[in-house]
């Protein structure tokens, strides 16, 4: 749906800063040009967990910090997400591959509780899916800036 | 279980908070974030309470990022630092030179009651750290060695890595409420600002 020059020309015109990043088969294509631009920076961690903490600390310090990873790395950071967003009520944007969202017929449990999973966190989201939806991630991220709250980004994985 | 050599843990704070600069950022987890408050109270000392258990480094280590001209110092305990290794990995990753880890390994998890971590006694932290691609890393088990020692370990070349062997908190102090986290955030955007 989106190349890694049109990402990067996207989230540099909305001021985000810094992307961190786990990689999926949806992103991960867009790690040169993520790595080549002049208005983020790319930080790599481990594990889906340290990332929401590390873009709390970027926000404290001043910075517009986005979070990028897979739905089963949003399954595995919940507790980070939980704290950062609503304990410290930090209003962090995030960008979620959802596993094979497109195929209609998988059995992937990934796909399956990437709905409610979403739901239960009470999380403000945005589908990007079809080539329609290219100009809802500006869109959204600007709606949740101006309204001070989290929002994520769903890019369903195979989207045209 | 075998004996070792600690320092007392509100000592070994309190070398710590000495040696801080007028303008370094702290941030404190889980039995530090109790201690710290006691000893002493400014906007730029974090103690991040609640929190998501292993998030503190991550956390320091945005700050650090953002902060690139002021020191920023994570003390975190040996049960947190545990459920997010990896965070090693990516701190000396992204060479956030100004910044400094000071491990309180007291082998138990505190706040819960002092039950065991799977690694009492079988880890060695600072040769962790230093695999990870910690530039320097140090070890202090006696307070008189951490008097002595702090302030060059906290000057050496970062990412930095202390390892402290404490004690166990008194039980006065694990009771000490952390300031509400609505205020520090406040406390430390202010100070931040200044």
């Amino acid at each position: 749906m989106l190349t890694g020059p049109e990402i990067v020309a996207t989230l540099s015109e909305l001021g985000v800063t810094h992307v961190i990043w786990v990689p999926d088969s949806v992103t991960g294509p867009w790690e040169s040009a993520l790595d080549a631009s002049e208005n983020l920076r790319l930080i790599r961690v481990c594990r889906e967990g340290e990332a929401w903490p590390l873009s709390a600390g970027l926000y404290l310090g001043g910075k517009s910090p986005l979070v990028m990873m897979q739905t089963t790395g949003l399954f595995e950071s919940g507790d980070a997400l939980r704290n950062v967003l609503f304990d410290l009520r930090l209003p962090l944007y995030s960008l979620v591959g959802v596993r094979n969202w497109i195929n209609s017929g998988s059995k992937d449990t990934a796909r399956h509780f990437a709905e409610p999973i979403l739901k239960a966190w009470g999380l403000d989201c945005a589908w990007l899916a079809t080539p329609e939806d290219r100009s809802k991630l500006a869109e959204h991220y600007w709606r949740c800036r101006r309204a001070n709250i989290p929002g994520a980004a769903l890019l369903a994985e195979g989207a045209p | 279980m075998t004996s070792r050599s600690t320092i007392p843990v509100v000592d070994a704070l309190r070398v710590l908070a000495e040696h801080c600069a007028a303008d370094q950022v702290v941030v404190t987890n889980q039995g530090s974030a109790r201690i710290w408050p006691k000893l002493r109270r400014r906007g730029l000392d974090f103690h991040y309470n609640p929190s998501t258990m292993g998030g503190a480094i991550p956390l320091g280590l945005g700050l650090a990022i953002a902060l690139p001209q002021r020191e920023v110092i994570v003390v975190s305990g040996d049960g947190s630092l545990l459920m997010s290794l990896g965070s090693l990995v990516t701190v000396a990753g992204a060479m956030a030179t100004n910044l400094s880890i000071v491990l309180l390994d007291n082998g138990i998890y505190e706040v819960t009651g002092g039950q065991r971590t799977p690694a009492k006694g079988t880890v060695d932290y600072c040769g962790l750290a230093r695999a990870a691609g910690f530039p320097s890393t140090s070890n202090f088990a006696q307070l008189e060695q951490w008097q002595t020692g702090a302030a060059a370990a906290l000057r050496e070349p970062g990412p930095r890595f202390l390892r402290l062997a404490v004690g166990p908190a008194p039980e006065e102090y694990l009771q000490f409420p952390t300031p509400p986290i609505a205020e520090q955030l406040a406390a430390l955007h202010a100070a931040l600002e200044k």
